[in-house]
């Protein structure tokens, strides 16, 4: 039971981790029908940015700044980058922003190196928030799950309650419309982008210290990221919620509770063949659920396109 | 979602007018009838220099690469294939070129049946395997292209990969699986000892490959993938199953990567995770799209220029992966035709021989902007330097000078070449194009005999 507790918590900041990212990438699909490649990519360079400015100024300034220049950078792509290659087509969209994560990830290496860099949970929030029958909590994990919430909270807000947010939806179905009303379009979809990148960049301040800062770590989210919002529903907020959490809990409860094969096929009235090191299926016999807890995404995700195109809670298939 | 696109004012998935009609005054040009000799000749023409190429270059390391370029072009055709013809963007297709490449490894360890028949015909058991599991994938992942295949293909790609971790009985593990290709039986005397030997099996595999994907793309199915690619319902209304037409593409396509699978097991005699992970399926994406998806000769360009770029540059510089990025996002953004679009360009002003117009233009532009483009690469090549060299180790060559990173000396000199070569470049680049414009203007007397628009 107390285990069941501390996973569900692990599960939720995981989840809550991924639901930043999908949030953003999930808008910015909604408003060019393209998935960004290199959305996993900017939540690398806000980690990376977190760290350059917490040597200097300390980690709540790298968590103020550093989301914001990830935010110019991502306006600053679609503004000079996306908007040229869109008259070519969709699938030239997405070879560009695939191109742009190979090319963030060297440029990353070419600035920082190819090793982790030092980038530590700060001295204010590094003590156990509670303990669960032995099993500590860090105050940082609860601080990440606040701050996810609070951002949640407040995407919710300003996309359903504010003028701005009326203008952003009216825009992602019927731009021009919208424009003829005289808003500018091209700017609404600029921002858009730049506060979806900017998501990306707040969930990289926030996970560099846990979940380390290396030029690999968008190449290892990225594409789970994906298969998220594909499982959700390409363009829905929620489904982009529920996916994460699923995600988030699917995996970690594979890796805690070891499974395996062998039982679940004895279970089924299987017998464990005999010379088990020369059967040709012995892979499969001695599988585990920590194993293969880091495909589960996407084999939900396959299962997923094939019987329900449109997602979780997505209204179309495209 | 916006139904509307932004730039061209038209609903989404609709065509400019243009795009859609032919001129009714001229035949289709495609479907003429061209003398045999015309159509024959490039295929001659490169055999006879596949045939050629290791008595120019007659050391080991130049056939290696030679070898390795020539499963890059089986690669990149299987992989145009879907792109470019059948207009499916796939994030996983190495897998296919693994599990074939696998497939050979573990028939090469199975001595009695690898030694009953010569080493040549391995491939097509690559090509096989390669096509089964195409088929089974393309069972459910052809029902629709655009988004949804291409994140069924990256899901597949990311499940195949990490199950070679796991099934370590096929994919061996992290070692991989190796065998020696010399147990088959004997082909004509050859046993395919030396590297030599290889590549002309290889080559002879690569015109093989290259001329059945040619035809392919003749026939009413490659045909159709075409139709399928550029309106989907429209071919529907014809009475073709988009769906089938896909389905016929990819597993054509899963052949031929499997071939390139098993060229790849014959060459180097051992394949790991490598092979089919998603780096290698963004690799040959990347090839071919540089070489262009337009034109059936774009990825042999694509895979020629890689694999040099690959192999020569990174025995130059660490940073080759980060130029080769740079190359591929210009490539997107600037010439979406790719290298082989760049070519096809110029075929009319060639066509009215006005090409030589423009030389001296294109010397007077692209000379400084290659040279500008060399100094901002020494300039990325000393930053480098500046940050990541052992501390102490200030000198570094570079375009076959030594000198101190550290000075500001060879910085100004770097930075002054970069502001020079592209200034020039850019302060001719409007001359270029009035020049590009005049060239590709026919006279006045043509005009009016071509009936132009």
């Amino acid at each position: 039971m107390d285990l069941i507790l501390v996973n569900l918590i692990d599960g939720l900041v995981t989840g809550l981790l991924l639901f930043m990212l999908s949030a953003g990438l999930t808008l910015i699909f909604s408003m060019m029908g393209v998935l960004n490649f290199a959305h996993a990519s900017f939540y690398m360079l806000g980690a990376y940015f977190a760290y350059q400015i917490s040597i200097a100024l300390g980690f709540w300034m790298g968590l103020l700044i550093a989301p914001l220049i990830v935010g110019v950078l991502g306006a600053g792509v679609e503004r000079y980058g996306l908007r040229r290659v869109h008259k070519y087509g969709h699938v030239p969209e997405l070879i560009f922003t695939f191109g742009l994560a190979l090319l963030i990830e060297e440029l990353v290496q070419f600035i920082w190196g190819k090793n982790q860099m030092p980038y530590n949970v700060p001295d204010i929030l590094n003590f156990t928030a509670f303990a669960i029958s032995g099993a500590a909590i860090p105050a940082y994990k609860i601080f990440m799950i606040f701050v996810s919430v609070a951002i949640f909270i407040g995407l919710l807000f300003v996309l359903t309650k504010t003028r701005v947010g009326m203008i952003i939806q009216a825009a992602l179905s019927y731009p021009r419309t919208v424009e003829a009303l005289g808003h500018n379009v091209p700017l609404i979809f600029m921002g858009v982008f730049g506060v979806g990148t900017a998501l990306a960049g707040v969930a990289g301040v926030i996970a560099g210290p846990v979940l380390g800062t290396f030029p690999g770590m968008a190449f290892v989210l990225g594409s789970i990221v994906f298969v998220t919002i594909v499982i959700g529903g390409l363009g829905s907020l929620w489904g982009a919620l529920v996916a994460s959490l699923l995600i988030g809990w699917i995996t970690t409860f594979a890796k805690s509770y070891n499974i395996e094969m062998e039982n679940i096929l004895n279970g089924l009235g299987i017998s464990t063949p005999e010379n088990l090191d020369e059967s040709i299926f012995r892979d499969l016999w001695s599988l585990t659920s920590p194993q293969i807890a880091d495909i589960l995404p996407y084999i939900l995700m396959v299962l997923i396109l094939i019987f329900r195109p449109a997602g979780l809670f997505g209204k179309r298939s495209t | 979602m916006s139904q509307f696109d932004p730039d061209t004012d038209l609903p989404k998935g609709a065509r400019p007018k243009e795009q859609i009609t032919t001129d009714p005054s001229r035949p289709s040009e495609r479907m003429q009838f061209r003398p045999l000799m015309i159509a024959v000749a490039p295929w001659v023409i490169a055999s006879a220099a596949l045939l050629m190429l290791p008595l120019v270059f007659t050391n080991n390391s130049a056939l290696t690469i030679m070898n390795q370029m020539s499963i890059t072009i089986v690669f990149a055709l299987a992989y145009n294939m879907l792109l470019g013809q059948g207009g499916m963007l796939s994030f996983g297709h190495a897998v296919y070129a693994g599990v074939g490449g696998f497939a050979c490894m573990h028939i090469m360890n199975m001595s009695d049946f690898f030694a009953s028949f010569p080493l040549v015909i391995l491939p097509l058991f690559g090509g096989l395997f390669g096509m089964g599991l195409a088929m089974i994938v393309g069972a459910f992942s052809t029902r629709s292209a655009g988004t949804v295949f291409a994140m069924i293909s990256l899901g597949v790609g990311e499940l195949i990969a990490a199950c070679s971790v796991i099934i370590v009985a096929f994919f061996g593990g992290e070692g991989g699986v190796s065998g020696d290709r010399t147990y088959a039986q004997p082909f004509f005397g050859v046993e395919f000892l030396q590297q030599i030997e290889v590549y002309y099996l290889t080559a002879a595999w690569v015109v093989l490959s290259a001329l059945l994907m040619y035809l392919w793309s003749r026939t009413p199915v490659g045909r159709m993938a075409n139709a399928v690619r550029d309106n989907p319902e429209r071919a529907e209304f014809l009475g073709y199953s988009s769906r089938w037409v896909r389905f016929y593409s990819f597993v054509a396509s899963g052949f031929f990567a499997g071939v390139s699978g098993g060229l790849f097991a014959i060459n180097y005699e051992i394949l790991t995770e490598e092979n089919l992970n998603t780096a290698s399926s963004g690799v040959i994406l990347l090839v071919t799209f540089l070489g262009g998806v337009g034109f059936f000769f774009g990825p042999i360009i694509g895979a020629v220029v890689f694999t040099l770029v690959q192999t020569v540059l990174s025995l130059q510089t660490e940073l080759w992966a980060f130029y080769a990025g740079s190359l591929f996002l210009a490539t997107v953004m600037f010439f979406p035709g790719g290298l082989a679009g760049l070519i096809m360009m110029h075929v009319p002003a060639f066509k009215m021989g006005r090409a030589r117009l423009l030389i001296v233009p294109y010397l007077r532009t692209l000379l400084p902007a290659a040279i500008g483009i060399l100094g901002l690469a020494a300039l990325v090549e000393m930053m480098f330097h500046f940050r990541h060299a052992a501390t102490g180790d200030n000198e570094m060559t570079l375009f076959w000078t030594t000198f101190d990173s550290h000075a500001i000396l060879p910085w100004i000199i770097a930075g002054a070449i970069t502001l020079i070569g592209l200034g020039i470049a850019r302060a001719t680049a409007p001359s270029l194009k009035d020049a590009w414009n005049s060239a590709n203007t026919a006279p006045a007397s043509q005009t009016v005999k071509g009936g132009a628009a």
